[in-house]
């Protein structure tokens, strides 16, 4: 009877908090009441706002937001003509909606075939240009193809599209453009791998290029750095975004997005000083960092150390960064780096700290905190040994004319060994050669 | 064609200065073969005439020739026949029997033979090691008898005896598969006295040799090799530049289970390497590796507790047994305990509290014994150079023979 009176209990506490019993995959339980889908859904244009939305409603636990996000999802993917994509909405949707959000095969229909009369119509055009041999109208002829399927959601035909377009690229405005388009598409379709390429190419255009253009391509590179786990390099990246971005990219990311994922890259990889000149110090950088606020807060605490309030920002922007389609699997990995991180820059310039005031400072306890110090010192990140019993950490300096004493005799007797392992074996080599040379006289050499 | 009684004069007379041996050697080996064999079952008085000391390399001959034949061992099977063949190996003179090696490692051959048979092992040892110091020309030679020596010393668990020729550094070799059982049995000698260093040197020398094709002593020894060197550092460092292809290429095939093994180890966790080891006890009792196999479990312990030492100043029982994976503070206590003793930690145990602190390392390498050691090591490095300074200048420089 207990426990049943304790199951329920839960169950009650698990419904008030908003956590809805519908499937939690296999994520913690996301408490989204903050999260404006409206106004996240503004920030950005394109085929990644019906993306991002139905990411959304896919990783959020509570039922309300879900359908906010599907119905978003399904109006701008009717809007846009973009079958993929509305096919998937309306999946999700499982007429919880209502009748207007039922899969409508008829609109379906009707718009495929549009889209397959337009399709033909294109390629006749194309192969028209083909025949004229006039570089410039076979560029915009594959252009147009590309735009076309990246429209109608088909991503890899695009690609392959664009890439076409690259033997009939004239000047450095084509290239750029063409480079523009790939690195589009190969972000939607997840290669990062050619987005950087693509980035690096568009950068080595002897034209200089437009400040947008630049501020889009670091963005882009940034991007890619993150997806690739290479957090240091993304930093780098983001931070060099120029605030000429503004909402012109929001087809791909927002200026939030790149406040946010530049700060915590910068954050979980950086060292003290780089923090301080290309963050806290970064004038460009600072015009992002004010749109979000509580990144601001995080970062100016962390540097001030005052760990315990910049780990408490952390955890509450938490489950808002849980739905962001880029940053959701890094997430995990870059709050464990920022919190070694702290740790280790807490004990730095103690000689012996007491366990005790630290976890406070941390918000964990005692023993917690002792399994994270002991896991640190066996990876060598942090020089120093516990007191178990009295519960305070002693910082330790190898002492180096022991160490010096120690390594040289131990060189010493490998040398030994080695030298004599060395004759050995010239002995045996000039012995089979011996016998290998003259193969009748095999005799003893005394 | 001379008959026995003449031969036995002849080497009475011609057993003084080296012309005359040379000259008596030329005797014997025309008298050898038809002659010596067909009265071999009659030699046995004539030796009494003959000093084993004096007139060794004749006396050779005759009991060379008398103990080739099996019929005459198994008419004389066990007592004096022994006693004389020992007696003789003790006794002879090193020169006179290194004009003959050949018999002289015939002789050799059937008196452990003998003692094998006999199940008396240890009465061959005395015998063998005089006779190995005999033939030896020089104390870095290896000779076919080393081998057979340790072997005895295996079997007559007598492994002390074993170290007096281990301890002298190898350097020639006339036949490879010499070397091999040296330093399989020697690396057993070692490992049978808990001195697992140099038990890794000689494995490691039996399985970096040059070879061509990969023989069974070298599978066996790089078994052996992988459990020595969990228990003595933890882990299996892997092929030197310089090993065989050969080997490189076949010896993991050969030995997948011991692989496995050493994997496991990797991972740090007592229980998973106690039930891969009951899983694969049958093939460890085959190969006869059981008990070292269980000696690298125990390492295990003491492996993980050495590391808790980098990390922590003191630590209690409970957190001890609870991050090894021992049942109760009591077994970790002991643990600990053996450890101090064996000088493989510095620790003290606090009873009342539980507690135990590590200390660092008190060798401070101030004190004269220190200066000492490091003195006599630079020693033995001069001592080394001039060997490897002239093997170069041997070499025959069409040959690139340094493959270090």
């Amino acid at each position: 009877m207990d426990v049943d009176c304790e199951v329920s209990a839960a169950a009650a506490a698990a419904v008030t908090n908003g956590l809805g019993g519908g499937e939690q995959a296999a994520a913690a339980p996301v408490s989204a009441d903050q999260l404006d889908v409206e106004a996240y859904a503004a920030q950005y244009s394109g085929r990644t706002r019906v993306a991002r939305l139905l990411f959304i409603a896919e990783r959020c636990g509570v039922e309300a937001i879900q359908l906010e996000a599907l119905r978003m999802a399904h109006d701008e993917a009717r809007a846009r003509e973009d079958t993929v994509l509305y096919l998937d909405a309306v999946l999700k949707i499982n007429s919880r909606l209502g009748p207007r959000y039922r899969h409508d095969q008829a609109w379906v229909d009707s718009v495929n075939r549009r889209a397959e009369q337009r399709k033909e119509k294109l390629e006749t055009e194309l192969n028209g240009y083909r025949t004229n041999l006039i570089k410039e109208s076979i560029r915009m002829g594959y252009n147009d193809i590309g735009d076309f399927f990246y429209a109608h959601g088909h991503l890899s035909e695009a690609f392959k599209s664009y890439i076409r377009t690259r033997d009939y690229c004239t000047t450095s405005k084509h290239i750029v453009q063409m480079c523009m388009h790939v690195i589009l598409v190969s972000i939607e379709l997840g290669q990062f791998a050619h987005v950087t390429n693509y980035v690096s190419k568009a950068e080595q255009t002897p034209d200089t290029l437009d400040a947008v253009i630049v501020a889009k391509l670091r963005a882009a590179a940034g991007l890619a750095n993150l997806e690739t786990k290479k957090y240091k390099l993304a930093a780098r990246k983001f931070l060099e975004t120029g605030p000429e971005l503004g909402s012109n990219y929001s087809e791909v990311i927002a200026p939030q997005d790149v406040a946010v994922y530049g700060a915590l890259c910068a954050l979980a990889s950086f060292d003290r000083s780089e923090l301080k000149s290309k963050v806290i110090d970064n004038i460009n950088f600072r015009n992002f960092l004010e749109l979000v606020p509580e990144v601001r807060e995080l970062v100016n605490d962390f540097y001030a150390s005052r760990y315990g309030s910049c780990l408490e920002h952390l955890e509450k922007l938490k489950p808002n960064l849980l739905l962001d389609i880029h940053l959701r699997e890094h997430l995990g990995t870059l709050y464990n780096d920022i919190r070694h991180k702290a740790i280790i820059q807490y004990t730095l310039p103690f000689i012996s700290v007491d366990l005790n005031t630290m976890a406070s400072a941390f918000k964990s306890s005692v023993s917690m905190l002792e399994k994270e110090l002991a896991a640190l010192i066996t990876e060598n990140k942090i020089q120093a040994r516990i007191d178990s019993h009295n519960k305070i950490l002693y910082a330790r300096h190898a002492d180096q004319r022991n160490a010096t004493f120690q390594r040289a005799l131990q060189t010493g007797n490998e040398f030994e060994r080695d030298i004599k392992a060395m004759l050995l074996r010239a002995n045996l080599i000039k012995h089979d050669f011996n016998q290998k040379n003259w193969p009748g006289q095999r005799k003893m050499n005394l | 064609m001379e008959s026995v009684e003449a031969l036995v004069a002849h080497i009475q007379g011609l057993s003084g200065s080296a012309d005359e041996l040379a000259q008596l050697h030329g005797l014997l080996k025309q008298a050898d073969g038809d002659a010596l064999r067909a009265h071999s079952a009659g030699l046995l008085p004539f030796l009494s005439h003959l000093h084993p000391g004096a007139h060794s390399l004749g006396y050779l001959y005759l009991l060379d020739s008398f103990v080739s034949s099996s019929a005459n061992l198994r008419a004389h099977a066990g007592g004096d026949l022994l006693v004389t063949v020992a007696d003789f190996l003790t006794s002879c003179s090193a020169d006179q029997i290194r004009m003959a090696p050949d018999k002289f490692l015939n002789v050799c051959r059937v008196l452990k033979n003998e003692v094998m048979q006999l199940n008396a092992p240890i009465r061959g040892i005395a015998p063998l090691r005089a006779a190995v110091r005999k033939i030896q020309t020089s104390s870095e030679q290896l000779t076919p008898l080393h081998a057979e020596y340790l072997m005895l010393c295996l079997l007559a668990k007598q492994y002390k005896a074993g170290l007096s020729v281990l301890e002298d550094d190898i350097f020639e070799v006339d036949q490879p598969k010499d070397l091999f059982l040296y330093c399989y049995y020697g690396a057993m000698i070692y490992i049978g006295l808990k001195k697992f260093r140099k038990a890794l040197e000689l494995l490691h020398n039996a399985v970096t040799a040059p070879m061509s094709s990969l023989n069974a002593i070298t599978v066996e020894a790089y078994k052996k090799y992988v459990l020595v060197s969990l228990i003595q550092s933890g882990q299996v460092p892997s092929f030197p530049k310089y090993t065989s292809s050969t080997a490189q290429r076949n010896l993991k095939n050969h030995t997948q289970i011991y692989v496995d093994l050493s994997t496991c180890y990797g991972t740090g966790s007592y229980s998973d390497l106690e039930t891969f080891i009951q899983s694969n006890a049958e093939a460890f009792q085959t190969d006869n590796n059981f008990g070292l196999v269980k000696q690298v479990l125990s390492s295990m312990y003491k492996r993980n507790i050495q590391r808790l030492t980098q990390t922590y100043l003191t630590l209690s029982l409970e957190d001890i047994a609870s991050s090894v994976q021992l049942n109760t503070p009591k077994e970790a206590e002991m643990h600990v305990l053996r450890m101090i003793e064996d000088g493989e930690i510095h620790a003290t145990i606090n009873q009342k509290d539980g507690m135990v602190s590590f200390n660092e390392d008190p060798e401070q390498y101030k004190s004269s014994e220190m200066v000492e050691h490091i003195d006599s090591s630079i020693q033995s490095f001069h001592s080394l150079c001039p060997s490897i300074v002239s093997t170069n200048i041997t070499e025959d420089l069409k040959y690139s023979y340094w493959i270090a």
